[in-house]
């Protein structure tokens, strides 16, 4: 039963995958002037330099075909190579994959040690003073861009009070965490006020059921009465815990360039710039493809935290 | 902790329930004590104030509610001291809730719940399986999750986890009113015995007087937050020192024989404040005088063991209760003239379903005739109404309404499908959920006569509404302020707007409380017969199918198990499982 409901998921994220794999491709083609002049970049458009890059690229070739030596070549790691710097674009993305991913984890982990803890207080205290104060905070923290927060941090921790790096990513464990702290902040301030939200809401909803009366009239403990709540809740936490990890994702292309850190989002930003088709192509593809095993993810942790979905719709 | 023989386990005094932020007053002035062994049930409608009477004896008030009062559990009082109460709940005192299927943490193995509330140290695999023995189910239950059990076994369970820290008090809050009749006799009958096996003193909160009598010892009636009557269950079921419980025990319908009128009490329970200082049943009561409305009755004894807050108990007590009429039992009309409704050899399989809902039905409804279809869930008998109206498409055989003959009645031509919607109308189960929320009953009125070809104006909604026992400045109203006997009226003056030939009713009295029950049922059977219409009476009850209709198709699995008059079926059955449905009915205790 398990097995045959991850498959059909798994398959599900590979067509969204095949399909998105074909809109990544054609940008090439989207962006504005002639193909041949994009991937030549700055140099010189004399007729020998264009007809080597049609040569390079297989132009003259029908576009299905340029279309699967290009998927083949990806599905071997190989997206080309960059028009600005020369280098392969694997490892241009290579090397700067890990910082974009450590910040990620970092923003998601904030954002869950401070949103989840908010969001349970809120649903135990619910109407009273601390509820309101982390309502209140938590629609503080959804309001502020990231990139709005990173600089308000910059200025209060780094300027004013300096405790913290301004820029770059640091050397070793020790450096990476204390300059990555600031921008996983900013990057989880927004998160945690939306996971506060849906957190209290779902735990809200629990503790009115019946089954929270039964397990107090019976005299059970009060954290495994919070305990049966919080699991039933699960879902939907699980639910915004998905969408904190994607958004934080996306949220780092503005917050590395605002603490000048070299990871995926600067690369973005650089080549989008420069109109560097080959490394936005490999950067699209990866972010989608990211995105998409965390849905995957999440599916997966909804069958765990209640069996009941793999069963289909029927539910109580 | 030792407590004397005579020493009551659980004592309650003077409780008051309100809400602190209005300062309203919901319940007032109830005492009860249960020794060890003895059952008390607490009887009452809707609004009478039992289920919070246990909430705040358990402090699980929900928030913003306040108690007052004493209360002693197992000797120690617990009224000012929250934390010696949380304590006491699970070793001392437990409640087992009504719903089996919302009272159990839907995600968590039954096991695991069970032994959550079980001793450290208890929590062993051989001591749930005994636990779970106990409640009539076999070890390998503990391992499956309670989605995968059934309502009655949901409800074992419930009891077992009830069970678990050994209470000597165990609180019952409906707890088989969710379950199907014979289930609800199992459950009724395991709950019986544990308490009896175990000794301990116990509590059960019904609105079904016939659950009360079968089950307790003594009964403490409640009506309007106060209490009428406490006395020994069987001398209250013989002779009811207060006008309520008299006029409830009336409207009980009885299940041999038919009554030509069933005594119901006429209004709805009101709330404690609107009836401050006086008798709250004084407005409802054929026996009210000057006194009744000069204060509030105080509960004074009225015979060995007994207290009733009447002030007229004396001249009650004086005067035997008028005895229903017994109506002459009808003429089966079988077989005169074309059917109605005619269906034969409906078949529905619902997909993914291991056995048909309907497995090839034959059924037959004559002009103005009353039939009933009897069924526990499961039966198929909501997916036969559901076929008739279109709402469901059966797989195969067919249904002939006044002439028209359909399989599904959505491919019929537009104007045809028409015709059949207006002479077959259907009344729901749940008054709360049938009814727009947002559209006043006039609206919802006026759309319905324009349905059915009227122009819907407001001398037809007050005619309407009259029709059906309702003033007509209810048009103006939303249906949310309305009690549920007020809305199931209304869900019949939309349903029977258009004339219909047969009225389907599915369960529409099963959510209502007993008076208001006999009031609905009085009011259908007079539209039955000033309408002259049919009726399709669906119901799992068959003290309600004794009283309504003329014949009855007794239905199990989708089979139809046996069908005739009604009287014959239910005074002789033949077939085995009628003969079980009709022993489920609780019985008073001798």
């Amino acid at each position: 039963m398990s097995a045959g409901f991850l498959a059909r998921r798994a398959l599900g994220t590979l067509a969204v995958l095949a399909i998105l794999s074909v809109g990544v491709f054609g940008l090439l083609y989207l962006a504005p002037g002639s193909v041949e002049r994009t991937l030549l970049g700055t140099r010189p458009a004399s007729p020998e330099a264009l007809e080597a890059i049609r040569a390079r690229y297989h132009l003259d070739e029908p576009v299905v075909t340029r279309y699967l030596r290009w998927l083949g070549g990806v599905l071997q790691g190989d997206f080309g190579t960059s028009i600005r710097t020369g280098m392969s674009v694997t490892d241009a993305i290579g090397s700067r994959l890990p910082l974009t991913l450590q910040l990620t984890a970092y923003g998601t982990l904030l954002a869950v040690l401070l949103g989840l803890p908010l969001g349970i207080v809120g649903a135990f205290r619910k109407g009273r003073a601390v509820d309101r104060a982390a309502s209140v905070t938590a629609v503080a923290g959804m309001s502020a861009p990231p990139f709005a927060a990173g600089l308000v941090l910059l200025m209060a921790f780094a300027v004013h009070l300096p405790w913290f790096p301004v820029y770059g990513a640091g050397e070793g464990f020790g450096g990476r965490l204390l300059h990555l702290t600031l921008p996983a902040l900013a990057l989880a301030i927004g998160a945690a006020g939306l996971l506060v939200r849906f957190t209290r809401t779902a735990l809200v909803r629990e503790l009115d059921k019946d089954y929270i009366v039964f397990a107090r009239a019976r005299g059970l403990p009060p954290l495994r009465v919070a305990g049966y709540a919080l699991r039933n809740a699960l879902i939907p936490i699980l639910t915004a815990v998905g969408l904190i990890v994607t958004s934080t994702l996306a949220g780092t292309v503005l917050i590395e360039v605002t603490f000048a850190l070299p990871g995926l989002g600067s690369l973005l930003v650089d080549s989008v710039t420069f109109k560097d088709m080959p490394v936005v192509q490999a950067l699209a593809l990866l972010l989608t493809l990211l995105i998409s095993l965390v849905n995957l993810l999440v599916d997966v942790a909804y069958t765990v935290a209640d069996p009941r979905v793999r069963f289909g719709e029927d539910t109580r | 902790m030792s407590i004397g023989e005579t020493k009551p386990l659980i004592d309650v005094r003077g409780l008051r329930v309100g809400r602190a932020a209005d300062g309203r007053t919901l319940l007032s002035d109830v005492s009860f004590a249960v020794e060890a062994g003895r059952s008390l049930a607490i009887v009452g409608e809707s609004g009478s104030g039992k289920s919070l009477t246990v909430r705040a004896t358990l402090g699980l008030l929900p928030a913003g509610l306040v108690a007052q009062g004493d209360v002693t559990l197992a000797g120690r009082p617990v009224s000012r001291d929250p934390k010696a109460l949380r304590a006491l709940r699970g070793g001392t005192v437990s409640l087992l809730l009504q719903d089996p299927f919302t009272l159990l943490n839907p995600l968590r193995k039954v096991g695991k719940q069970i032994a959550d509330g079980l001793a450290r140290g208890k929590r062993t695999p051989a001591e749930i399986a005994r636990r779970l023995a106990e409640v009539g189910l076999s070890a390998d239950v503990a391992e499956r999750r309670p989605y995968e059990l059934s309502g009655g076994m949901r409800q074992r369970v419930g009891l077992a986890c009830a069970l678990a820290g050994d209470p000597t008090i165990l609180i019952a809050d409906e707890p088989t009113t969710a379950l199907d009749v014979t289930t609800q006799a199992e459950v009724l009958d395991l709950i019986r015995r544990v308490q009896r096996e175990r000794g301990m003193a116990f509590v059960l909160i019904t609105h079904d007087l016939r659950v009360a009598f079968s089950m307790s010892d003594d009964v403490l009636v409640l009506y309007a937050g106060r209490t009428a009557e406490t006395g020994p269950a069987a001398a209250v079921r013989a002779a009811p020192r207060h006008p309520y419980t008299r006029a409830l025990l009336a409207a009980e319908p009885p299940l041999d024989r038919r009554l030509t009128v069933i005594p119901s009490i006429p209004g709805t329970v009101p709330a404690h404040d609107a009836v401050l200082g006086r008798c709250g049943f004084a407005d409802r009561c054929a026996l009210a005088g000057d006194a009744c409305r000069d204060g509030t009755p105080e509960p004074r004894p009225a015979g060995p063991g007994r207290t009733s807050a009447c002030v007229r108990a004396d001249v009650l007590a004086a005067t035997a209760p008028a005895e229903p009429e017994t109506a002459p039992e009808p003429e089966p009309a079988e077989g005169s003239g074309p059917a109605l409704l005619e269906i034969s050899g409906l078949i529905r399989t619902f997909r993914g379903a291991k056995r048909p809902a309907l497995a090839g039905i034959d059924l037959r409804v004559g002009p103005g005739e009353a039939v009933g279809i009897v069924g526990e869930s499961g039966s198929g008998k909501t997916t036969l109404a559901r076929c008739v109206v279109g709402l469901e498409r059966p797989d195969g055989g067919a249904i002939t309404f006044d002439g028209t003959s359909y399989g599904d009645l959505r491919a019929l031509p537009k104007g045809e499908r028409a015709r059949v919607l207006r002479g077959v109308q259907m009344v729901f189960q749940d008054p709360y959920s049938s009814l727009n929320p947002v559209r006043s009953v006039g609206a919802v009125l006026a759309e319905a006569l324009r349905a059915a070809g009227r122009d819907g104006g407001k001398a037809e909604v007050a005619a309407l509404l009259d029709l059906v026992g309702l003033r007509p400045d209810v048009a103006g109203r939303p249906p949310a302020g309305m009690s549920g006997g007020e809305r199931q009226r209304v869900a019949i003056a939309r349903a029977v707007a258009g004339r219909p030939r047969l009225l389907i009713c599915d369960e529409s009295v099963s959510a209502l409380d007993v008076s208001v029950q006999a009031q609905i049922l009085d009011l259908l059977a007079d539209l039955r017969s000033s309408l002259s219409m049919a009726l399709l009476f669906i119901t799992h009850d068959l003290a309600v199918v004794r009283q309504i209709t003329d014949r009855v198709y007794v239905l199990a699995s989708g089979h139809c198990r046996e069908s005739g008059p009604t009287a014959q079926i239910l005074d002789s059955p033949t077939d085995p499982y009628t003969r079980a449905l009709l022993a489920s009915v609780p019985i008073p205790r001798p």
